[in-house]
């Protein structure tokens, strides 16, 4: 279990940066925390001419609350600094909620927010987060950049929506508003192992205590990180009553689900998870989201 | 003697260096000139060698040599037989093991076909996968139960069917019983596959010294003895040019024991080359060339008169052993052995097949088939509970074995091919002592109570017996120096056991010493060359017992060297704290380091009769093993809507004889209760079809962690073994061999509204959800499925 | 593949050396520096075995290449004890049994020296959470649990 040879440079900028993903070709990879592209490395499933480690790159690196009180993040901010941001517990609770989900914190102290999201694998939990936040990407190839909303991004199991030679440099997480809930849940077969199934859930309800919006964001429940919109649509628009919540819950397993089987779940069983984590989420985000108007 | 040692929770000898990163592992070895071995292993699980063309490896910058069977030439042949089978009537039995590289055949996924040494091992694998391998694939047998049918493919082409093995060993008349029993509970139990996991992967380290004429090995093995023997059976070079070291070893667990191809090829490379050569196993290896364990399907049978009473039990099973049988019979024969468990019973049919099947060998791994037989009979007791409406404790009480019942003959043959005679016991004590602590008495209340909140709790409790110590015997050589050290050296290896700890506390008392000053060496066969290994929860009952008797032939060589130098009798003496001196008289007397002094004269004579030194070797042989056994009790709580359980608390309260250091057998309880939590409900190998395992990594393949290893209280009952001189029992594998029957009959008791019964481990999450699944359809008071036969007499 | 020159500071000595880029930080501190405390278990980042601290926080050596360490600061096990004596989480696991085969150990000791750090005096389920991050065979982790519990009643630095 050791790594294939491979090239490697440490740019110190962005700029150059792209500039080496331009010329190093198809087999250039970008290298941010390593938590997920090394063991595949080791196990020699993945390949690489040219590894562009990011880590030197502290321009990418940021993490803080504009003044319209949207919430941004440099790709390579580690997860565990995130986890730890005061920033991120009030400006984005459903991310700080989450991440304690992600793996270990031997692995949080490395991995970074935008590796993870670039890698888009549907069993991670990020992806999911980003989905049911609303979340929007700034990508950058050396002809410029471009913002791609989440829903956009994950388009298939480990492929993003990044064109050849462009790297995912920043997180826009619009702001939390008076009335919003949240909540994450997964079902892991251990502590920090990748979710059978996994739903983050983000509500805002209106004073007189009808949902305004809903996102439902999937781990696991098919090839790539999913968002439920039949569910948001039983939602929205009405009292999040038990009984809406369940027939959300319902609609979110058999008709927004198409989860995989293998060796840890089966295609039923994870529609099942699906049905109670969503139902469990929700029932913890509204409430959350009607604390928010009590007075 | 002032102070006892002997029972007393001593902190570890051993721990200091290995807390501070200095302990030596075998992959710490380093040595000038070292070169790293990989190995080119198949990729599939039953294959022709069309061709093999090593060429391109051979020529990779970097690489020394690249070696396959046809190099290996006269060496490449199929290893021993390491256990034979025990003398059983009747038994028919297979013997097939594997050539160290595979010559024109493969049989399972990651069998050895090539070795590439080079400079780094970076650049051995890199060299790896430039060998051209042409694998023809041929059809495999996989399911267990498949690979036994008319028309499956033969995993050996020599042999008519896939059958390894066929026993049969019975007592009593088990026709009678049936005919005389109220009911008869038949169920087919299924157990499926695991590894043994150890954090350190196996490795091995060999040096043929030319100028020196000796090869020397580093081995991650628990048999370095066997190993060198052997080695230097082999090579055909004298066993004292032959040092196999067992450093400090990451865990062994039983594959450890295990001969295995790389342990003749790696020395051999050393011998072409004339320099040292390391293969440590990585990963990703050790799923497909380390041992496993434990796949068999139980259609077993329990005859039981109303009050619950054990009339016999009747079970045929069969046993995978993967595509090799190596260890013999071990595992199946333990699983036949260890299903009578602490009970009485009268009359028994047991009849196993082993079967060949094209995936990774079987060989013992912790608990060593135990398990098995432990679950089919408490789950057997569990359905006559259930069925004839006895209380499930009771029902235990009342089959069990009383004091006075011991020496017990179960008229059949153990797996060290002695009877199968309990020596000692006393049962009933440990399964009050572990109701009380689950608090039994208090559960359908508690159990109510979270019920009407909505919340599943289940309790399970169940018995065990374990065989452990068996023979054939280890010696040890205790020394005291001139320096007042004490050192004591014995063959056994260690794998975290604490044998650097409670070797010396049994030292310590003999001789009047603090443990801490007691240097405890083992594994090395310059340092002793006698013995077998650690296998079969035997090292603190068979060494230690070695050990024992070595310290007092020391002690008795102190009275006698003391009792002359200082002119008094032998009994007007007393050995403590390091000196030995006249009673009353705590100034007139010798540090032991003087006296070892005055034992080995410069000058004078020795006189005759007598020895040099305070020194003594001596051996212990047990005629056959002691039976350990406990109950395990535990509380979980099941979600039935994700099916999910989580163990809230977990009782052990067992008997492994007189308790040498508390605090390591806790430790070892500990341990294997996690092990068994594994097993249970987190580990389970994945093959598919086409014998490929779908989960080779810690991703996928699912130790425990410390969140899923709930609290665990454990107790000691003390029953002394006769058949030792320090009255102790094996304790090292029994934490593990309880716990997936306990963990059914809790999960049962929570889902009693669903009726659903467990007769399959591990019981995954999705295997409880299908559960569930399947009942949720039927009424919740409905029967359990599962046959069941009511004989009216 | 060419070699680079990096330059590390470990256990605060300073250390350089040429490596191939795909040197794995753990056979760089093991074979290179002779520093064999560190462990690998599962080159795959989920046994914890070959934890280390970077610059003060615990990672797996084994997800990291060694020229990624070029110019920050390592701690490995052989750098807790001080002029001999055993660091005080050393002490505690000794005390509370937290250790068998002690081949998973090193890896532990370094998360939880760094874990105390910042959370001198944790819960039960935080200790729990953060010695999940490493697989141990031979405790069944009852007495690491206990080990580390013991060591922030102690009060270590």
């Amino acid at each position: 279990m050791k790594p294939p040879p491979f090239d490697y440079v440490a740019p110190s900028s962005l700029a150059e940066a792209l500039q080496q993903l331009e010329e190093g070709g198809f087999d250039a990879r970008p290298l941010a925390g390593g938590q997920s592209l090394i063991p595949m490395l080791n196990f020699r499933l993945a390949r690489a001419t040219l590894l562009i480690d990011l880590n030197g790159v502290d321009e990418l690196s940021f993490l803080h609350v504009s003044d319209d009180g949207s919430l941004r993040i440099g790709a390579m901010t580690r997860q565990r600094a995130v986890e730890r941001s005061e920033d991120v517990a009030r400006a984005a609770p459903l991310l700080a909620e989450a991440l304690g989900h992600v793996a270990h914190p031997q692995i949080r102290n490395r991995g970074t927010i935008g590796g993870s999201l670039a890698h888009a694998d549907p069993a991670s939990e990020l992806p999911a987060v980003m989905l049911a936040l609303g979340a929007r990407f700034r990508v950058e190839g050396v002809n410029g950049d471009r913002w791609i909303p989440a829903a956009e991004f994950f388009f298939g199991p480990f492929m993003a929506a990044l064109d050849p030679g462009e790297l995912l440099v920043e997180i826009e997480v619009p702001a939390l508003e008076n009335g919003d809930g949240w909540a994450f849940e997964e079902v892991a077969r251990r502590a920090g192992d990748y979710a059978l199934v996994g739903v983050a859930a983000q509500v805002r309800v209106d004073g007189a205590g009808v949902c305004s919006s809903a996102a439902l964001g999937y781990v696991n429940a098919a090839a790539t990180a999913s968002l439920a919109p039949s569910a948001a649509a039983i939602l929205v628009g009405e009292a999040p009553t038990p009984e809406r919540i369940a027939e959300a819950a319902r609609a979110a397993a058999t008709d927004d689900c198409e989860p995989p089987s293998d060796i840890h779940a089966s295609e039923a069983y994870r529609r099942r998870l699906a049905e109670v984590l969503t139902r469990r989420a929700l029932d913890r985000a509204f409430a959350r989201a009607a604390e928010a108007h009590e007075p | 003697m002032s102070e006892r040692w002997f029972g007393a929770p001593v902190v570890r000898n051993e721990d200091p260096r290995l807390l501070a990163g200095q302990a030596l592992f075998v992959d710490d070895v380093q040595l000038p000139g070292l070169l790293h071995a990989a190995f080119v292993r198949s990729d599939l699980a039953h294959g022709r060698i069309r061709s093999l063309d090593l060429s391109a490896a051979r020529a990779h910058p970097g690489v020394v040599g690249v070696y396959s069977a046809e190099d290996l030439g006269d060496l490449c042949i199929a290893g021993p037989v390491l256990v034979p089978p025990p003398p059983i009537e009747r038994l028919e039995f297979h013997a097939r093991t594997p050539l160290p590289l595979a010559r024109d055949r493969v049989r399972h996924v990651g069998e050895a076909i090539a070795v590439i040494v080079a400079e780094s091992r970076y650049t051995a694998e890199d060299a790896a996968e430039a060998v051209q391998l042409d694998l023809e694939p041929l059809d495999p047998a996989v399911a267990l139960e498949a690979a036994l049918a008319p028309d499956a493919p033969l995993v050996h082409e020599d042999l008519a069917s896939n059958l390894a093995a066929h026993v049969i060993q019975e007592k009593g008349d088990y026709r009678a019983a049936r005919e005389a029993a109220d009911r008869v509970i038949r169920r087919r139990f299924r157990y499926d596959r695991g590894v043994s996991g150890a954090l350190e992967n196996r490795g091995i380290v060999a040096w043929w010294d030319p100028h020196d004429g000796r090869l020397s090995v580093w081995d991650t093995t628990q048999a370095p003895i066997p190993v060198r023997n052997a080695l230097a059976a082999t090579f055909g070079l004298s066993e004292s040019q032959v040092r196999v070291i067992a450093p400090f070893i990451g865990g062994g667990f039983g594959p450890k024991i295990m001969f295995y191809g790389e342990e003749i090829i790696l020395p051999w490379i050393s011998l072409q080359l004339g320099r040292p050569v390391k293969w440590i196993e990585d990963r990703y290896e050790s799923f497909f060339a380390t041992t496993q364990e434990r796949e068999q399907i139980h259609d077993a049978e329990l005859a039981v008169a109303a009050d619950g009473t054990i009339l016999g039990v009747h079970d045929e099973f069969l046993h995978d052993t993967g595509a090799y049988d190596p260890y013999g019979l071990t595992v199946p024969i333990n699983s036949q052995c260890t299903l009578l468990g602490p009970y009485r019973v009268p009359s028994y049919y047991s009849e196993f097949r082993v079967v060949f099947t094209n995936k990774p060998i079987v060989t013992p791994v912790r608990g060593a088939g135990r398990q098995h037989g432990v679950f089919v009979i408490e789950r057997l007791l569990d359905a006559a509970a259930g069925e004839l409406g006895i209380d499930r404790v009771e029902i235990r009480r009342r089959n069990y074995l009383d004091p006075e019942d011991f020496p017990h003959d179960h008229q059949i043959l153990f797996q060290d091919s002695a009877p199968l005679t309990y020596d000692s016991g006393n049962y009933a004590p440990a399964l009050e002592r572990a109701a009380d602590l689950i608090g039994y008495e208090a559960f359908p209340a508690e159990q109510q109570k979270a019920r009407d909140d909505g919340r599943h709790l289940g309790l399970g409790i169940v018995s065990y017996v374990e065989g452990t110590g068996i023979g054939p015997y280890e010696g040890a050589r205790v020394t005291v120096e001139p320096s007042g050290t004490v050192s004591v050296v014995t063959g056994v290896g260690t794998q975290g056991q604490g044998h650097f700890t409670v070797f010396a506390q049994v030292v310590a008392d003999q001789l009047g010493v603090d443990p801490a000053h007691v240097r405890v060496v083992t594994g090395d066969t310059m340092e002793f060359h006698w013995g077998t290994g650690t296998f079969a929860s035997r090292g603190a009952v068979v060494a230690g017992s070695a050990c024992h008797a070595a310290a007092q032939a020391v002690r008795e060589k102190i009275f006698r060297l003391a009792s002359h130098l200082l002119e008094v009798s032998e009994d007007d003496l007393e050995l403590a704290h390091g000196r030995v001196t006249v009673k009353g008289a705590p100034d007139h007397g010798f540090d032991l380091s003087e006296l070892a002094a005055r034992a080995n004269p410069l000058r004078g004579a020795v006189r005759p009769g007598t020895e040099p030194g305070l020194e003594a070797t001596s051996y212990f042989g047990p005629d056959r093993g002691s039976t350990a056994s406990g109950v395990h009790a535990l509380v979980l709580e099941v979600d039935p809507e994700t099916a999910l359980a989580k163990i809230l608390r977990y009782v052990v309260v067992h008997d492994c004889g007189v308790v040498i250091n508390p605090t390591i057998v806790e430790g070892q309880i500990h341990g294997g209760v996690a092990l068994g939590i594994g097993n249970a409900f987190y580990e389970q190998l994945h093959f598919d079809e086409s014998g490929q395992l779908s989960n080779a990594s810690f991703m996928d393949y699912l130790l425990p962690t410390a969140t899923e290893v709930p609290p665990i209280v454990a107790e000691h009952i003390e029953t002394p073994s006769p058949l030792n001189p320090l009255g102790v029992k094996g304790v090292g594998e029994a934490g593990a061999i309880p716990v997936a029957a306990a963990f059914a009959q809790a999960i049962e008791d929570a889902l009693a509204p669903w009726g659903i019964e467990v007769l399959e481990i591990p019981l995954s999450p999705q295997r409880l959800f299908d559960l569930l699944e399947r009942a949720s359809g039927e009424s919740p008071t409905e029967g359990k499925p599962g046959e069941t036969e009511e004989v009216t007499p | 593949m060419s070699l680079v020159q990096i330059r590390v500071r470990v256990n605060g000595g300073e250390h350089e050396g040429d490596v191939e880029p795909r040197l794995l930080l753990s056979d760089f501190l093991r074979h290179e520096l002779g520093l064999t405390g560190t462990h690998v278990g599962c080159e795959h980042g989920v046994c914890g075995a070959c934890t280390v601290l970077l610059d003060g926080e615990p990672v797996r050596s084994c997800l990291l290449f060694a020229v990624q360490a070029n110019g920050r600061e390592l701690t490995t096990v052989e750098g807790l004890a001080e002029d001999g004596d055993l660091h005080p989480v050393q002490l505690a696991f000794r005390d509370a049994h937290g250790l068998q085969c002690g081949f998973c150990t090193p890896g532990i000791l370094m998360t939880v020296v760094a874990f105390l750090r910042e959370q001198p005096s944790p819960s039960q389920e935080q200790i729990r959470d953060v010695v999940s991050g490493h697989l141990c065979r031979c405790t069944g982790y009852q007495n690491i649990l206990e080990a580390v519990k013991l060591a922030a009643e102690r009060g270590s630095p």
